[in-house]
């Protein structure tokens, strides 16, 4: 909202620098987003009055001007314009000056005449034909009566080019401050000043306005109530300059002065309004009701619109004419030709405004007002204030009266006056007068402990809306600061600490934290090739999405660790490890909300990159969480990864993991030219399998023996199994068997491997002999035998 | 034989002076303490000496073998320091050649920053909750005194999974859904994602984080919220940070405000990150509407609390001078691996 300061000086005896008001409203709730002076980037721009003109003697458009600005000697000027006359009133933009859009202007020399500055347009000057609709758009401003004619006058005071703007950003519950009334109320409040804006009366007018106009409210729940009035002979013009000069600092351009009375009166009162050609009122009706399933309308704005029925339109006898609060249809405008008119004063119910308006795809000044809930009580302050401007701009002949069509609830709210509820919530104390000073600089009356609510309020429901109004006006800097009382004890849930177990983990592993969308493209369950009868492809679906890229909730966080594993790639990164405690989405039907689950997602690619390194840290991971003992079995048929380098791990048949190389076809998807490895931990199961805290293991107190052995099976065989055969061959002695050495080639045969443990024995209770190392050695040579591995010779 | 003895030990000092090498020195101790050595052979002759001649020479044989074990050891000790000082020598390094680089990770700026919203109000006994990021109308908005066709939901554009289910806009809906589930005494702070239909710019995002606070309890004031707040603010940004609370409006707390702390940058006096103003907005709050309270099951006749919200985006952006918000999604590794 912007705010005039002329206008607002109208309604209260400000004496406070601007940047005081803005600091004040902005502490006592009506945030301030800035302040500007109209014209303040033109300078040195005077009023001159041309005294001759001569034709340049080098040129067949050129001018030679001596302009009168009010000093001693007149001054020369070159133009080119040719809409002067000897006598004009001319802006000068005089030597060293600035023009609009922050152009210089300096002393030069046009085809040998010197020319000590610029005679300038209105759009030199950051204006258009709209402010001064008697201006030549082409040529230089010839200023008209309605400016002050002073030689040597700044510009910008000549003209009424200096008015202060102030942007307020007002709050979704104070439509009534999105006016200049509104806004003057606050600020007399804030500066403790008299404020009694005086109430428009009905002007008196010809004939009576029921001869004119019928009103009907058929849905009385969507319009609360409509008051109308007619102007006959309406002498359409534009409007004075004082008019339009408040209507630019608004915001608004001028059109004519039924248009700007319209416009005035909304920006005066908040209370849109509209005018309608009764020409086009069939039946010189107005009805205010649903419209029909089906029924159309074509807005001002020249778009067909299909209505239903729960949209409120304004119609006369065959058709609407106006989708209500929302926009008038293409006949309801005001022409050049018009000559009789409905002035509309409506109160509509907001949520009903605003589903229209959203319905229809256009939210304009009037809905944005409307949607808020306007106050029924004031309609015909408005439409009095509206006439009143029709006679003193004489635009037309009104006609006696109005018709009002009222059916809003006429008792206004109240609220009991309790000081100490509200000291009490806030955490002051003031005393109840003072209580009642500050209520009623808002003309919040109390009486017999019983608060008024004005009409213009309707935000205020409860005692905690009263303190607010106390709170600001008291001033939110003076409430005195408390800290909180009691025990304060807060400990991390077991989930959080196992989740700062991971990161730390991942983190010291090399990864790095990333954070990504946790809406993807559907098309990445094509890029990841997953089957299409996948149920990860059932995803939580967002039916207004900013576009494909973020439609639908991830049900892995695969597809984003990749972007991010491409992206990095694409930017030439060579190394990276990343992980993500990233949450995934499963759709639970309509009525259930999704399941939300946590999982760690880590990924990788560069030289120090391979299946084993992923390997690693992911059991690195698994230790620090405190599972030591789990099965690890490869996985061949994920179409995302590779089908020979992937590999589950799982306890008790629970998958914990799933890691491996991406498959090169989704490596190509994603435009990644190297191998990368992605590992998806499932955090649930951390947290299920999790030891929060580990017994601790007595140091040995005997020395341990080691031994090596090398057997040569089947290239095929997992080593795993070996290992596992010899881990249960030898016992509870083994304390350790370190996989040493694969290999493979000459003194091999083909398709064998050779194999090469090293383990280390040792028991807690003595130190171990030669014999009862040989006996597990041979033990563990046969089982091995048994599965028809043998030892290397 | 005395002056034998004599010449013996004042050659083998100059020898053993001179020794550089641990070779020589073995063949100079042998050459004089072996069994073939030089003292050896004068003692051999002690046998020619008379009987009180004998435990003289023998003393004086005792001393010089002494001086040149002496010899041996003091020469040892210098050639290893030789040795060493030769070794270090080599050993030098150009200390200026690059460092092998332990690589560890970084972490996200974001949760860096997140960690220490937590550690403050941890101090203040605030616990963690949670809720979920696809939310119910309801909760997101209906209980939080925002009615459907209510002109404050159009403030936070909202993505819509069903007319009912949707991506929650604010961490909000965790106020209703803790006071659901627990009685008063509460305090607690509620980080998550949320989402509004914001397209992606420098200062914008479509997903972003909050986090929530709410304290619910009996005689709570908004005296209590800017006490706890200038703490917070405090904590984070130093101890001479002020707050300011500027009136506001959301429609589930009452009264409302916004809230600036004063510019870390230039502590007040006006600088281009707080563009001249002194203050820079970081936290939304107020008292929770007592219709809050009453959706969330908790008499408002008896208890009442305060809210508020931090925008982490923003906070962590201020923290680190980040200027562009996409550089937080976009996980560039050059970007993380400056936190």
């Amino acid at each position: 909202m912007k705010l005039s300061k002329k206008w607002l000086l109208d309604y209260v005896d400000l004496e406070v620098s601007d940047k005081e008001f803005c600091d004040a409203l902005t502490l006592s709730g009506s945030k301030v987003e800035g302040f500007e002076t109209e014209g303040s980037e033109l300078s040195n721009i005077v009023v001159g009055k041309i005294l001759t003109l001569t034709k340049h003697e080098n040129s067949d458009h050129l001018w030679i001007c001596s302009v009168d600005v009010g000093d001693n000697e007149p001054v020369q000027i070159v133009t080119g314009a040719q809409n002067l006359s000897q006598g004009d009133f001319v802006p000068v933009a005089l030597d060293n000056s600035v023009v609009h859009g922050g152009k210089k202007i300096k002393a030069g020399n046009l085809r040998g005449a010197p020319s000590f500055g610029m005679l300038c347009s209105l759009c030199e000057l950051g204006l258009s034909i709209n402010d001064f609709p008697y201006a030549d758009e082409d040529g230089i401003f010839i200023l008209g009566d309605d400016c002050q004619k002073t030689l040597g006058l700044d510009i910008c005071e000549a003209i009424g080019f200096n008015d202060v703007i102030t942007e307020f950003e007002i709050t979704s519950n104070r439509p009534d401050c999105l006016s200049v009334i509104g806004l003057a109320r606050e600020t007399a409040a804030t500066f403790k000043l008299p404020f009694s804006p005086k109430k428009p009366e009905l002007v008196d007018g010809i004939e009576d306005v029921n001869d004119y106009l019928k009103v009907d409210i058929l849905a009385p729940d969507k319009c609360y109530r409509y008051v109308g009035a007619v102007v006959k002979n309406v002498r359409i013009a534009p409007s004075p300059r004082w008019l339009r000069e408040r209507l630019r600092a608004c915001g608004v351009r001028p059109i004519n002065n039924i248009v700007d009375i319209t416009n005035y009166v909304m920006l005066e009162y908040g209370q849109p309004m509209h005018a309608f050609d009764l020409r086009y009122l069939d039946g010189n009706q107005v009805i205010v009701r649903n419209a029909k399933d089906g029924e159309e309308i074509t807005t001002l704005d020249d778009t067909k619109r299909i209505l239903n029925s729960d949209m409120l339109v304004i119609a006369d006898s065959k058709k609407p004419v106006a989708v209500a609060g929302v926009m008038g249809g293409e006949y309801s405008g005001i022409m050049d030709d018009t000559t009789t008119i409905v002035f509309e004063s409506a109160c509509f119910n907001g949520p009903s405004v605003r589903k229209t308006a959203k319905q229809l795809g256009m939210r304009t000044e009037s809905s944005g007002r409307f949607e808020k809930q306007l106050n029924p009580f004031d309609c015909d302050t408005c439409l009095y204030r509206a006439l009143e401007l029709v006679k003193i701009l004489d635009a037309g002949d009104i006609v006696s009266g109005v018709v009002d069509c009222n059916h809003s609830d006429k008792e206004p709210k109240t609220l009991p006056f309790d000081p100490q509820w509200v000291n009490d919530f806030i955490g002051i104390d003031l005393a109840p007068s003072e209580h009642k000073e500050i209520l009623e600089r808002i003309e919040f009356s109390v009486d017999n402990d019983v608060i008024t609510i004005p009409s213009f309020r309707n935000d205020i429901e409860h005692q905690a809306d009263i303190s607010e109004e106390i709170a600001r006006f008291y001033g939110y800097e003076n409430i005195p600061n408390r800290k909180l009382s009691g025990v304060a004890k807060a400990t991390l849930s077991p989930s959080q600490i196992l989740k700062r177990k991971v990161e730390n983990t991942l983190l010291a592993c090399g990864y790095s934290e990333i954070s990504t969308y946790s809406f993807i493209s559907p098309k990445a369950y094509d890029k990841i090739c997953l089957d299409t009868d996948d149920e990860k492809r059932i995803c939580v679906t967002i039916t207004n999405p900013l576009g494909e890229d973020t439609s639908v909730m991830r049900t892995t966080a695969i597809p984003s660790m990749l972007d991010v594993l491409a992206r990095n790639y694409h930017n030439r990164n060579m190394d990276v490890a990343f992980y993500e405690l990233a949450t995934q989405y499963t759709s639970q039907g309509e009525n259930t909300l999704p399941i939300e689950k946590p999982m760690v997602i880590m990924g990788q690619y560069g030289n120090d990159s391979d299946f084993f390194s992923l390997k690693g840290a992911v059991e690195e991971l698994l230790y620090v969480v405190g599972i030591d003992d789990f099965d690890i079995e490869a996985v061949t048929d994920n179409n995302i990864f590779h089908p020979g380098r992937t590999a589950k791990i799982s306890k008790d048949g629970n998958q914990i993991a799933l890691l491996g190389e991406i498959h090169p076809i989704v490596l190509d998807n994603y435009e990644i030219g190297t191998r990368a490895y992605v590992a998806e931990i499932d955090f649930d199961q951390l947290f299920a399998l999790r030891v929060e805290t580990r017994s601790y293991k007595p140091l040995p107190k005997f020395p341990a023996t080691t031994r090596d052995l090398a057997f040569v099976c089947d290239d095929n065989i997992p080593v795993l199994t070996l290992q596992k055969a010899i881990s249960k061959a030898v016992g509870e002695i083994l304390e350790n068997i370190l996989l040493f050495d694969v290999y493979q080639g000459s003194q091999i045969p083909q398709g064998k491997k050779s194999v090469a443990f090293n383990l280390r024995l040792r028991s807690s209770l003595r130190t171990l002999t030669d014999e009862e190392c040989d006996k597990a050695m041979n033990n563990a040579i046969k089982a091995l035998g048994e599965l028809g591995i043998a030892l290397r010779d | 034989m005395r002056e034998q003895l004599e010449n013996i030990r004042q050659t083998a000092l100059q020898e053993f002076k001179s020794v550089e090498v641990r070779q020589d020195l073995e063949t100079l101790r042998i050459k004089y303490l072996g069994k073939k050595g030089e003292l050896t052979a004068v003692l051999k002759q002690m046998g020619k000496l008379s009987a009180e001649e004998r435990p003289i020479i023998g003393q004086i044989a005792n001393e010089v073998r002494s001086s040149i074990e002496e010899f041996v050891v003091k020469s040892e000790s210098n050639i290893r320091k030789a040795e060493i000082e030769k070794k270090l020598e080599a050993e030098k390094l150009d200390i200026t050649m690059p460092a092998k680089r332990h690589s560890c990770g970084h972490k996200h700026p974001l949760s860096i920053v997140l960690d220490e919203v937590q550690e403050i109000f941890f101090g203040m006994g605030f616990d963690v909750a949670t809720g979920p990021e696809v939310e119910w109308d309801y909760y997101n908005f209906e209980a939080l005194n925002l009615p459907p066709d209510h002109p404050a939901r159009d403030t936070q554009d909202t993505f819509y999974i069903t007319e009912k289910m949707l991506l929650r806009t604010q961490t909000s809906p965790v106020q209703i859904r803790v006071m659901e589930n627990q009685a008063p005494p509460i305090r607690i702070i509620a980080p998550g994602r949320v989402y509004r239909s914001d397209a992606v710019d420098a200062t914008h995002s479509p997903l972003f984080h909050q986090i929530e606070g709410l304290v619910v309890d009996k005689g709570i004031t908004m005296g209590n919220l800017k006490g706890t707040l200038e703490e917070f603010a405090k904590s984070l940004y130093g101890s001479d940070t002020k707050i300011r609370l500027r009136p506001h409006h959301f429609p589930f707390t009452e009264p409302s405000c916004e809230i600036d702390v004063s510019c870390f940058r230039c502590g007040g006096k006006g600088c281009p990150m707080c563009k001249g103003e002194g203050w820079i907005e970081i936290l939304g709050g107020g008292m929770v509407h007592p219709n809050v309270l009453k959706n969330g099951g908790i008499d408002p006749d008896i208890y009442s609390g305060f809210a508020f919200g931090v925008g982490l985006e923003r906070i962590t952006m201020f923290r680190f001078n980040i200027d562009d918000m996409r550089l937080l999604y976009e996980n560039d590794i050059r970007f993380l691996s400056q936190f």
